[in-house]
């Protein structure tokens, strides 16, 4: 996957999460506790639709590395380089 | 179930059994099928719900429990834990349509407080009647735990609610009439309140509310068994576990009362904390005082008016005979009526679509003794209950317009009926006074949920499957 199918498969994801919010005007370098309703068991949803969906795991240390969609988008691209979007 | 790697293979090894398809199992089941895990859950009664429940009787629907949903939202709201368990359990709000309560009141002798969805009405209701306390019961709000603390690490958890309260207000009927309706709606502790649980309470009832779906509890229960079995999970009726099977400090599995075994590489509990200790065959004795105390009965009245009609279009009223509020199991009486709470489902502002329901319904809920109620004949059970009965509604009508002359028909539950459909020691309601909020018990791969472990009430027992799923099933 490049970054680009990345940030649309998490935004698929936090769709997903919270259907109810609006996501068109994510800003990516804001951290998404501070534009979204997330708490902790969001963020583990997270990672937990990335493993069911394409086998990504996350140790739990590394958690912090989701805190915005650059971040986020930057931490998965070596995990998701070979996945291929289906 | 000697060689566990023989187990994992076989088709009878689930990756997480749940015992209990209450609110708490359901909804912690969806968690996990919806994360592709093989997941059972076994329930000893014929029907769904344990204590939330629903039966139809002489051609009526009625619940077991719902009297109103604490922890009311409008749709969309974003916080809180109904919004919270509506994400988690990817349900849409629709799923969840709740109508508003109209309005709930505390009676006790000589003064009500009204209350509301909003915190203002209870706040002027205060300022009218109780002048000088105002102001301590803003700052006591300003003081309440987030829900954020209340995984019990927060030392002013464990705090009496009362000595809290007491610091803010001063007048001691004020606080005993604040009390009423938390006690009622979710205190297991007898007397008292553990400050954590008046927190949890205080938001579900007073700042968020009540509300009630159309339809009952059974629209809430039918969407998670739905959603649940469209996941994949399985779910066994009839299928009461008579034994966790625990081999070299860890559970291996369970064996249903016919027999059966299966195997888990993990159980998740709703059966109790004590009730799921007692099934472990690596405990012999099992510390039967920690159970809860606290039982209902509750007296059902089918009207043919309704309660409207009449002058009552109170929700829900809390009352209480005397300045002094007693939350105590009755030691020597079957019931203990001094207390007591009425509701009306046909008080909530359903919408136009929704018409009114079918008939008018009154509940009214008294505290009782379990095992004064078992020990009856089956004779004098019936006897009782007709008896109970009146007692109850003539307590209730000192506090409401007697509707005595309209009672079409009638349904009376008792602690013994409670028990049959939740299997909790004593027909424990609202569970052991002592939670254990992290779920975990003396087994690394045996974990509770529901009303032993901590939140009460239908959001709060679909909250706990979610968070003890998170928690302890979840994570790789």
């Amino acid at each position: 996957m490049t970054p680009a199918e990345i940030r649309d498969e998490i935004l698929d994801i936090l769709e997903d999460i919270s259907p109810d919010e609006d996501l068109d005007d994510l800003k990516d370098e804001v951290a998404f506790r501070e534009q979204l309703e997330l708490d902790s068991m969001d963020f583990l949803d997270i990672v937990m639709e990335l493993r069911k969906r394409h086998r990504v795991q996350i140790p739990e240390e590394e958690y912090g590395e989701l805190a915005s969609m650059a971040s986020t988008v930057a931490y998965l691209e070596p995990k998701m380089r070979d996945i291929v979007k289906t | 179930m000697t060689d566990p790697n023989a187990a994992k293979n076989s088709a009878d090894h689930y990756d997480t059994i749940i015992i209990g398809a209450g609110m708490s199992g359901l909804a912690a089941g969806i968690r996990l099928a919806h994360y592709d895990q093989r997941v059972c859950i076994l329930e000893r009664h014929y029907t769904i719900g344990g204590l939330n429940s629903f039966y139809r009787m002489g051609g009526r629907d009625y619940d077991v429990g719902l009297h109103a949903m604490t922890n009311f939202a409008k749709r969309g709201t974003k916080k809180g834990p109904l919004a919270k368990l509506i994400r988690q359990l990817r349900f849409r709000w629709d799923d969840f349509k709740l109508a508003e309560q109209i309005g709930s009141s505390i009676r006790f002798p000589g003064v009500s407080l009204d209350f509301s969805n909003d915190i203002g009405l209870l706040e002027n209701e205060i300022a009218e009647r109780f002048p000088g306390q105002v102001d301590g019961f803003r700052s006591l709000c300003d003081s309440l735990l987030d829900y954020s603390d209340m995984d019990g690490a927060d030392e002013r958890f464990m705090r009496s609610a009362r000595e809290v309260m007491a610091e803010h207000i001063s007048e001691p009927l004020l606080i005993e009439m604040l009390l009423c309706p938390l006690m009622w709606y979710g205190n297991a502790r007898e007397n008292d309140m553990d400050f954590g649980q008046f927190c949890i309470m205080f938001r579900a009832c007073y700042l968020e509310g009540f509300g009630r779906p159309f339809k009952g509890v059974r629209v809430i229960l039918k969407n998670l068994v739905r959603k649940f079995r469209g996941l994949g999970g399985e779910l066994k009726l009839r299928s009461g576990v008579s034994k966790i099977h625990v081999e070299g400090g860890r559970a291996v599995g369970v064996v249903l009362d016919d027999g059966t075994e299966l195997t888990a590489t993990r159980i998740l509990s709703s059966a109790g904390n004590v009730e799921t200790m007692r099934m472990c065959d690596d405990i012999t004795e099992v510390d039967v005082a920690r159970a809860g105390k606290l039982s209902f009965i509750e007296s059902i009245s089918i009207l043919d008016r309704m309660p409207q009609s009449f002058g009552f279009d109170r929700t829900i009223v809390f009352y209480n005979d005397s300045d002094a509020f007693h939350w105590k199991r009755p030691d020597d009486e079957l019931c203990d009526a001094r207390t007591g709470v009425i509701c009306s489902p046909n008080n909530y502002i359903y919408e136009d679509d929704e018409g009114d329901l079918p008939d008018g319904v009154l509940r009214i809920t008294t505290l009782a003794n379990h095992d004064r109620w078992c020990e009856l004949p089956e004779a004098k059970y019936q006897a009782e209950k007709v008896r109970q009965y009146d007692l109850a509604v003539a307590s209730s009508v000192r506090f409401m317009p007697d509707f005595r002359q309209y009672v079409v028909d009638t349904d009376v539950f008792t602690p013994k009926t409670i028990r049959r459909f939740t299997w909790h020691d004593n027909g424990a309601v609202y569970g052991a006074p002592t939670k254990q909020l992290d779920g975990t018990t003396h087994l690394p791969n045996v974990f509770l949920c529901g009303t032993d472990q901590g939140f009460v009430g239908i959001v709060g027992a679909i909250v706990s499957g979610i968070s003890m799923a998170n928690r302890h099933c979840l994570q790789p």
